[in-house]
C-alpha cells in the first residue's frame, strides 16, 4: 500500500518534470544560442597563431552578441588529448567545432565520425568528409609581399627566414618569398633557420643574432613570437611580424606584419549553420577574402616601395599578379610551370620541394 | 671575420647557458641538502611573468628582478611547506609545482601579453670586452651575465670552504647524523630550497626582461627541465655546472648558426644533444656502482623525521 502510493507520487512528479521540461524545451529551443567550440594548439597568449584565432572568437561573439555562446580550450597538444577535448565538445552542443591545428586533423576526423550531426572545421587540414570541412589561409600571398619589400630594403643583400617545421604550408611560404626575391632582386641570398618549434621565444632570439651575425639584415620568420622583432630592433635591423601585429615589438625594425584574420571567415560560418545552409568543403582564403591582412607598412619604406606593395596587393586581389606565376624552376633547374601559367592550389597544397634559388636542402 | 663569427658564437653561448646556469646552481644547492626539487620549471615561469609585470608596472628593471627573486622564493617556500613541513613525497611535490607555476604564471600574465619593455640593455666594460675572441664573451655581457659569474665563484666557494657548505653537505648525506651532533636539518634544508628558489626566480627574471624582454606563456620553454639534468650531467660538482650550462648553451644555438651557414645537418639531431650528453653522463657515471653512489647526496629526496 505504501509502496503503491510512493510509485504514484514518483509517477506524478515525473510527468510534471517531462511536462515542464517539454513546454520549456519549446519554448527556449528557438532562442537557445548556437554553441561554438574553438580547440588551439597553443595558448591564446602566444600573440600568434592561437591569439588570432581567438581574436576570431572573440569577433563572433561581438557580432552575434548572445545568440551565439563560444567555447575555447587552449594549450591543447596533437595527440590522443585532442580527441578527448573534441569529443567533449561535441558532447556538450556544440554545433560547430573548429579544431585550429594541423596535427588535430586525425583527431577530428574521428570525432566528426561519431557525432554526424555537429558540423567540423579543420585548419590546414586536408581530409573533407560530409559534416567535416577544412580551411586556410593563402598566407603566401602576404609572404610574396613581404618578400618584395625585404628585397628592396637589404642592404647586405642577405635575407633571414626563421622556420618552424618543414610541411608544406612553411615550405610554400619560403618559396613564395624566394619567387618575389627571384624577381625583384636576384642578388639577395634567403638565408634558411630551422627552429623546429612553432613557439619557443628563446631560440627564435637566437635564430635571428646568428643570422645577424653572419650578416642578415632583414628577418622574415614563420614562427609565432615577436623575440626576432625585438632582436632585430636591438640591433638596428628590419623584421617582418607574422600572425599577428607585431609593430610594438620593434617600432624601427618592424617593416609590415602578415596577418591571418580569421573573423570573416568565422562569422561566415557561424551564419551559415544558423540559417542552416551549411555545408562540408575545402576552403582557401586569402587577401581578396580579407584573412590575409597587411595593416601597416613602416615609415622608412621608400614611397615608391610602398607604392608597389600596395600595387602587388590590389594586383594579388584581383588575381592579375599571382606569387607563384610560371616560369619556375626548381632547385635542379628544371621547369616546373611554363610560362604563363600558375601552380594550382592542389599542387601549391602539397608542396614538398624548393623552388630555383633557395640555398641548402629541404630537410625530411 | 672568422674570428668575429667564433666571437658572436661564444658571446651567445653564454648569454643562452646563463639561465641554466642560474638555476642549475640553485637546484645544486637544493639537492646537495638532500631536497629534489623538480617545480624549477614552475618557479623560473614565476620569476618570468612576476619580473617581467613588475619591470612594466614600475619601469624599474630592478623592481622586475628583485620581484622576480621574491616569487622564485615564494614558490620554493610553497614547496618546502608541502615536502618538508608535511613531509609529502618530493617527487610528486616538485611536479605540482610545475604544473601550478606554469598555470598560474599564465593566469597572471594574460593581461600582459603582447607589450613591450625596455629590457636589460648589455654592458661592454672598456679595453676587457676588446680582447680578441673572449673579450665579447666575458666582458660585453649584461648585467645579470655578470652576476652569474658571481654566484658561480660563490657557490664553489661556499661547498670548498665555508663551514655552512658542509653543513649543508652533512645535511644531504646523512641527516639523521647531522641531526645527532646538533645540525639544524629542516633549517639548512629549507634555506637550500629557498636559494634554489631565489636563483630560479632570477633566472625567470633574466628571461622575461633581458633575453627577450617579453612576456609569453610558457616561455621558459623546458628550460628548467635542462637545468634539472644539467646538475645530473655535472655529477653534483658546482665547477662542471658551469661547463656544462656553457656546453648546453652551445648545443642549442649551434645547430641556428650551422644553418645559417649552410651546412645541412640534420637540426633535430642537434637539438638533442644536450639530453644525449646527460644519458651518456649517466651511463659512464653509473658504470662503477661504489662511484656512482659516492656522488649524488645519499639522502636525496628522502624525507626526514627528526625523531625517526
Amino acid at each position: 500500500m505504501k509502496r503503491r502510493q510512493f510509485n504514484k507520487l514518483l509517477t506524478g512528479i515525473a510527468a510534471g518534470i517531462g511536462l515542464g521540461t517539454a513546454l520549456l524545451s519549446g519554448q527556449v529551443a528557438a532562442e537557445e544560442p548556437l554553441k561554438v567550440g574553438f580547440v588551439y594548439v597553443g595558448p591564446i597568449g602566444d600573440h600568434g597563431w592561437s591569439y588570432q584565432h581567438d581574436q576570431g572568437r572573440l569577433a563572433v561573439e561581438k557580432h552575434f552578441g548572445d545568440k551565439v555562446k563560444t567555447t575555447y580550450v587552449e594549450n591543447v597538444p596533437e595527440g590522443a588529448d585532442a580527441e578527448r577535448v573534441i569529443r567533449n565538445l561535441a558532447q556538450s552542443g556544440h554545433e560547430l567545432i573548429f579544431t585550429t591545428s594541423f596535427g588535430f586533423m586525425n583527431p577530428t576526423v574521428k570525432v566528426a565520425k561519431q557525432y554526424p550531426k555537429v558540423k567540423f572545421e579543420h585548419a590546414t587540414g586536408y581530409k573533407l568528409s560530409k559534416n567535416l570541412a577544412t580551411y586556410i589561409g593563402k598566407t603566401y600571398e602576404g609572404r610574396y609581399v613581404a618578400g618584395y619589400v625585404a628585397s628592396q630594403m637589404t642592404k647586405s643583400n642577405k635575407i633571414g627566414y626563421i622556420a618552424s617545421f618543414p610541411i608544406p604550408e612553411v615550405v610554400r611560404d619560403i618559396n613564395a618569398v624566394q619567387m618575389a626575391l627571384n624577381k625583384y632582386n636576384p642578388d639577395a641570398e634567403l638565408k634558411i633557420i630551422w627552429v623546429n618549434s612553432w613557439f619557443d621565444p628563446g631560440k627564435e632570439a637566437d635564430a635571428a643574432n646568428a643570422m645577424m651575425d653572419q650578416g642578415v639584415d632583414v628577418i622574415l620568420q614563420h614562427t609565432d613570437s615577436p623575440a626576432a622583432m625585438q632582436a632585430a630592433e636591438r640591433r638596428g635591423k628590419f623584421a617582418v611580424g607574422q600572425a599577428s601585429d607585431m609593430s610594438s615589438f620593434g617600432p624601427k625594425a618592424h617593416l609590415l606584419s602578415v596577418i591571418d584574420d580569421w573573423a570573416p571567415h568565422y562569422i561566415a560560418e557561424t551564419q551559415k549553420v544558423m540559417d542552416g545552409s551549411w555545408e562540408s568543403s575545402a576552403m582557401v582564403e586569402g587577401m581578396a577574402e580579407g584573412a590575409i591582412v597587411i595593416p601597416s607598412f613602416n615609415e622608412a619604406i621608400p614611397a615608391d616601395v610602398s607604392a608597389k606593395a600596395q600595387e602587388l596587393i590590389a594586383g594579388i586581389k584581383d588575381g592579375t599578379v599571382h606569387p607563384f606565376a610560371g616560369p619556375i624552376n626548381n632547385q635542379a633547374g628544371e621547369l616546373k610551370v611554363a610560362e604563363g601559367e600558375v601552380l594550382s592550389w592542389e599542387e601549391l597544397e602539397k608542396m614538398n620541394w624548393y623552388v630555383e634559388g633557395v640555398n641548402g636542402e629541404l630537410p625530411k | 671575420m672568422d674570428i668575429d663569427l667564433l666571437s658572436n658564437i661564444l658571446y651567445a653561448m653564454v648569454r643562452t647557458g646563463t639561465p641554466l646556469l642560474l638555476v642549475a646552481l640553485g637546484e645544486l644547492v637544493c639537492e646537495k641538502s638532500g631536497v629534489l626539487n623538480l617545480g624549477q620549471e614552475g618557479m623560473l615561469l614565476m620569476g618570468a611573468v612576476v619580473g617581467f609585470v613588475a619591470a612594466l608596472l614600475s619601469g624599474s628593471l630592478i623592481i622586475g628582478f628583485l620581484l622576480a627573486i621574491l616569487a622564485g622564493v615564494s614558490m620554493s617556500l610553497l614547496f618546502g611547506l608541502i615536502a618538508l613541513g608535511f613531509s609529502a613525497n618530493q617527487v610528486a611535490t616538485g611536479l605540482a609545482l610545475t604544473i601550478f607555476g606554469t598555470g598560474l604564471s599564465a593566469f597572471i600574465g594574460s593581461e600582459f601579453v603582447g607589450k613591450p619593455i625596455d629590457g636589460l640593455d648589455p654592458f661592454a666594460l672598456p679595453l676587457l670586452s676588446e680582447i680578441p675572441l673572449i673579450g665579447k664573451m666575458l666582458f660585453a655581457q649584461d648585467l645579470v651575465v655578470y652576476l652569474s659569474f658571481a654566484l658561480f665563484f660563490a657557490v664553489y666557494w661556499f661547498f670548498r670552504s665555508s663551514r655552512a657548505g658542509l653543513v649543508v653537505k652533512a645535511v644531504g648525506e646523512n641527516p639523521h647524523a647531522a641531526n645527532a651532533i646538533g645540525l639544524p636539518v629542516m633549517r639548512t634544508r629549507y634555506f637550500a630550497v629557498m636559494f634554489g628558489g631565489a636563483m630560479a626566480g632570477l633566472a625567470g627574471g633574466y628571461l622575461s626582461i633581458a633575453y627577450t624582454p617579453l612576456w609569453a606563456e610558457n616561455m621558459s620553454a623546458g628550460r628548467g627541465w635542462i637545468a634539472l639534468a644539467l646538475v645530473v650531467f655535472a655529477s653534483w660538482k658546482v665547477e662542471r655546472v658551469l661547463l656544462g650550462a656553457w656546453l648546453f648553451g652551445l648545443a642549442s644555438i649551434l645547430h641556428l648558426v650551422f644553418q645559417g651557414l649552410g651546412f645541412s645537418i640534420s637540426s633535430n639531431l642537434l637539438a638533442t644533444l644536450p639530453y644525449a650528453a646527460t644519458i651518456l653522463v649517466l651511463v659512464l657515471l653509473s658504470r662503477n656502482q661504489v662511484r656512482a653512489r659516492l656522488l649524488a647526496p645519499i639522502s636525496l629526496g628522502k624525507p626526514f623525521h627528526a625523531n625517526s
